[in-house]
């Protein structure tokens, strides 16, 4: 067999060394001695973390690009999904040159900020301390701890004009955070559609976030009230003052011929705790710590342009 | 092919099915048994990840066995189960992206799946490789088989759906079928599990483990010794 006339000659070439004929003794020699030996014990151990170190790295290191590459598809299938854009037939990465554009956008100030979008990250700029800020225990009802100073928006593009605008969201639910994007009419009011892409919510309750159908619930539905709110259940939610945010989930199903139904979409049977939470993330998002400095700048330019 | 498996191969490979089921008869890996198979899809992927790493690392830990000081016997092979967990999870981030998302711990968690560690023990320690990789097939194979079942309940009856395809019309999308909550959550595959190991002892009565104890009734001083 060639093979092993190969491996013959490496072994032959190796002999020359004499580091490897030394080792080859020395295994020689541990391989003879007894099982309950203690110097076999601790060689067996050392050589076998050697050979699965090597053995999981190369995993690692050889899978990387596959992967990384695989999340980016992902991500852009989630921005195309939410924004309205993804049929069975889509072609990802093209709709994605050609429909979307990446912005960076300052959330103190809501203007859009320099550098490149393209390759900025906003959740590891959440854990930067250089780029993310502390919020504080009271106004942090998300519970999410750190926000990044930018954040990355989509705007979603039409023939030249801004269409829909998409906000990455983020907040805890029962068990996990969870990471998601909210689509915007250019009115900056109006909810195109919701999409967690990242959570881990008890399957078939809580993780009903990514059901198309509950998510096709929130099409139409308002985020700022036009006028003033009531708490919509007994303590948990506040009530919402003019130009705050409004938009929340209530228990059992939106009674649509009520007044503020426009601000209420069905909250998810059987979980509740990330009813709340998303209640609560997209308030916080939508809030003045969030996104509500942009949004009002983009009403008054009347597109996102 | 028939040469290839002579009597004994073919026993280890189908005595896992029924015969010495690690589910219903051994009852191990029941954890994941109950947490991944409320959807056909990420149990097939869950049964494919664990009978590779079953069979692979019973083959290795076969193949080192004679040199596997038994003082660290257990580490040993946990670290082999744990590097080829690794590498099959980061397979899957990297061919099967969104159901890696789904099963999210679980493959993780295959490292401490008590059939993996019970294969090594019981049979790779003591028999060689070719055997012990087709044991862990078996295994991974009887293990496949229950999950199978489990799924295919849960999905119809809590879903409505199998793979994905609706099978019974939900009344949400207008149709009859109101799903039962309880058989997305896990403690609905306790009672299917629970069924199965019940049917399969009434069909094969060798199974059933002999009472330890007799349970006595009370018997009061007048009527002593009446049984």
């Amino acid at each position: 067999m060639p093979k092993c006339e190969k491996l013959n000659k490496v072994c032959e070439k190796l002999e020359q060394y004499e580091s490897y004929r030394k080792f080859k003794a020395y295994a020689d020699k541990i391989l003879g001695l007894g099982n309950d030996s203690l110097e076999k014990t601790i060689a067996i151990a050392v050589a076998l973390c050697l050979v699965c170190a090597v053995f999981v790295s190369m995993a690692a290191v050889a899978l990387k690009p596959l992967q990384v590459s695989n999340k980016e598809l992902d991500m852009k299938k989630n921005i195309l999904d939410v924004a309205g854009l993804l049929q069975a037939d889509t072609n990802i990465e093209k709709a994605f040159a050609e429909r979307i554009e990446a912005k960076l956008v300052d959330l103190e100030t809501g203007n859009y900020a320099d550098g490149d979008a393209n390759a900025y990250d906003q959740r590891k700029a959440a854990k930067d301390p250089a780029q993310s800020i502390a919020i504080t225990k009271d106004k942090d009802i998300a519970h999410i701890r750190v926000k990044a100073k930018l954040a990355k928006v989509y705007l979603v593009k039409e023939g030249g004009a801004t269409k829909s605008i998409i906000l990455p969201i983020n907040g805890y639910g029962l068990w996990s955070t969870l990471y998601g994007f909210l689509s915007v009419e250019a009115d900056g009011q109006t909810v195109q559609s919701i999409n967690f892409y990242d959570q881990s919510e008890t399957p078939g309750l809580g993780g009903e976030v990514v059901n198309p159908n509950w998510r096709a619930l929130w099409k139409g539905k308002k985020i700022y009230a036009e006028t003033e709110q009531a708490s919509s259940e007994k303590g948990s939610l506040g009530e919402a003052g003019v130009g705050e945010p409004a938009l929340s989930l209530i228990k059992g199903t939106v009674d649509s011929s009520k007044a503020g139904s426009q601000y209420q979409v069905d909250g998810l049977a059987g979980a509740t705790l990330t009813s709340t939470g998303v209640t609560n993330l997209v308030r916080y998002w939508t809030s003045k710590e969030g996104f509500a400095p942009y949004l009002a700048k983009v009403r008054t330019v009347k597109g996102a342009n | 092919m028939s040469e290839l498996l002579n009597d004994e191969t073919k026993k280890v490979l189908t005595e896992p099915l029924v015969e010495n089921n690690p589910i219903t008869l051994q009852v191990l890996g029941i954890c994941s048994a109950l947490a991944v198979t409320s959807q056909m899809s990420t149990s097939l992927i869950m049964a494919l990840a664990l009978t590779m790493v079953t069979a692979c690392s019973s083959a290795a830990i076969s193949a080192i066995r004679n040199h596997i000081p038994s003082s660290i016997r257990i580490i040993v092979q946990m670290t082999i189960i744990a590097s080829l967990v690794i590498v099959v999870d980061q397979l899957l981030k990297a061919f099967a992206y969104d159901v890696s998302k789904q099963l999210s711990v679980f493959v993780g968690l295959i490292i401490t799946n008590c059939i993996v560690m019970g294969r090594a023990e019981a049979y790779a320690m003591k028999n060689p490789p070719l055997e012990s990789f087709i044991d862990g097939i078996g295994n991974g194979l009887g293990y496949s088989l229950i999950l199978i079942i489990v799924a295919t309940f849960r999905e119809i009856f809590g879903s409505g759906k199998l793979l994905g395809i609706e099978v019974l019309k939900l009344t949400k999308d207008g149709g009859w079928y109101d799903p039962n909550g309880l058989m997305l959550l896990p403690p609905s595959a306790f009672f299917i599990i629970g069924l199965l190991i019940w049917a399969v002892r009434e069909w094969k009565p060798k199974q059933r483990e002999a009472i330890e104890f007799k349970i006595m009734s009370i018997s009061h001083g007048e009527e002593g010794g009446h049984h």
